[in-house]
């Protein structure tokens, strides 16, 4: 049941680490102001919330700021606690949930940036592969994960579903701009299987940016990047 | 049935020091397996296939690691002596911190060790602006915990043994008392506690290690 707290999200609809809290947020009929940064500034507001890493997504309830996707996440499911569940009810699960949600922050989504903004040609194909790699090891833990259910959390989405499920718009646009598969029914069929669930989903469909529309905005950042020097 | 626990570490890492502080802090027994990270073990492998790095729990035979992923699954195993907050607000803040100084600390620092001349001087303002943080966050608490260590006292513990070190062999002084006068008394009274105290690794040792780490980064290796 949704409190009538405020609730404010500081982010932006291309930003996957801000679709995780939005995600979340949904899963628990959670009513929630949002508000959209705009490229190149950043807001009073979100500095003055986040002025440690001065980035979205942050959160905002009843005047005070959570910050960091995955923190988000969890502070949802620990407030709203009675509704939908994110994270597993055991502590195994859990730490299983949490390795590979770390792992994928801290390993593969610099793969993933590295395919774009890497220095050279030859940098670019090693993130390629790792990317590949990653995937490779998240199929397998899907198979462990999932035990035979449509969601790395099972019957519904969870945590690990939004950590991977989160980038789904850039691996596309990725695939697209770079004219490669990341997801592949041969190598990686139940990750297919599974983007497909998980971007029908009630609570993403609507937070999940049009593959086309956040093409043209990575091609308007690529322009933006190489006229300007790195932020 | 006795629960069955295991660590694996080596006698250096600040991270598996973390799961040593919980776990005893909780009262658990376990037991210790050195690992040589030169050679390492069929075990270590199989239980950590993906970074094949310490620290590794083992819990009646299933592998967790990632300390801080391994310090949550021990904070919810065992309800005694709580190292998160209850306050779910509190619990988030617990959290952006301790990854805030494994994201953000822990390389700055690393960066004043590692370097010299120019570099160096560009390295220490920034290791100072995070520990300004830090000394921000402490307001006037005995540990982020409160009375007694927690989470974030558990993640940011290494720094009240590996600063002085790195501060030794670069000569740089990182904490000043009287800039840094919450995280001085801090790490004092973190140094202080029977658990931290007991399970420091030998300090000339250690002190040989970062010195060794600092000459192998500059050993001139061609242009950078």
């Amino acid at each position: 049941m949704a409190t009538t707290d405020d609730v404010k999200l500081i982010g932006a609809w291309p930003s996957p680490f801000v679709m995780r809290a939005r995600i979340a947020l949904n899963i628990k009929s959670v009513d929630y102001e949002f508000l959209q940064e705009q490229l190149g500034t950043k807001s009073d507001l979100l500095l003055k919330s986040n002025p440690v890493h001065k980035k979205i997504p942050v959160l905002i309830h009843g005047h005070k700021p959570v910050c960091e996707s995955l923190v988000i996440v969890q502070y949802v499911d620990d407030v709203w606690a009675s509704d939908q569940p994110i994270l597993p009810s055991d502590p195994y699960d859990r730490a299983i949930a949490r390795f590979w949600a770390a792992y994928i922050d801290d390993k593969w989504f610099p793969s993933l940036s590295g395919m774009a903004r890497g220095p050279t040609e030859e940098a670019k194909k090693a993130a390629y592969e790792q990317v590949v790699e990653g995937l490779a090891l998240l199929e397998d833990a899907f198979g462990k994960c999932s035990k035979g259910k449509p969601f790395f959390g099972g019957d519904r989405i969870g945590y690990l579903d939004i950590a991977l499920g989160s980038f789904l718009g850039w691996i596309r646009v990725t695939e697209k701009m770079g004219n490669l598969k990341l997801l592949d029914e041969a190598k990686t069929p139940h990750l297919v299987k599974w983007a497909e669930n998980f971007c029908a989903d009630a609570s993403v469909k609507d937070v999940m940016p049009e593959t086309d529309k956040l093409a043209e905005f990575a091609k308007m950042l690529m322009a933006k990047a190489k006229s300007a020097p790195p932020n | 049935m006795a629960d069955d626990l295991k660590v694996f570490r080596t006698w250096s890492s600040r991270f598996a020091l973390r799961i040593i502080w919980a776990l005893q802090l909780k009262g658990l027994e376990y037991e210790t397996i050195f690992e040589d990270l030169s050679q390492k073990s069929p075990l270590l492998l199989q239980y950590n296939p993906t970074y094949k790095k310490v620290p590794v729990l083992v819990h009646n035979g299933k592998p967790i690691s990632e300390s801080l992923v391994i310090l949550e699954y021990i904070e919810e195993t065992w309800n005694q002596n709580p190292l998160l907050p209850e306050d779910p607000y509190e619990r988030a803040k617990a959290r952006f911190w301790a990854k805030f100084v494994d994201e953000k600390l822990l390389q700055s620092v690393i960066d004043v060790l590692v370097t010299e001349g120019k570099k160096q001087e560009e390295a220490v303002p920034r290791a100072k602006e995070n520990l300004k943080y830090i000394e921000e966050e402490l307001k006037g608490n005995k540990f982020f915990g409160g009375a007694t260590i927690g989470f974030t006292d558990i993640a940011l513990g290494w720094t009240a043994y590996w600063l002085p070190i790195i501060e030794e062999v670069t000569g740089i002084k990182l904490i000043d008392a009287d800039k840094f006068p919450r995280i001085s008394e801090w790490m004092q009274n973190f140094c202080d506690v029977p658990v931290i105290k007991a399970n420091w690794p030998p300090y000339d040792k250690m002190v040989a290690k970062i010195q060794g780490t600092r000459e192998k980064c500059l050993a001139p290796k061609g242009t950078d």
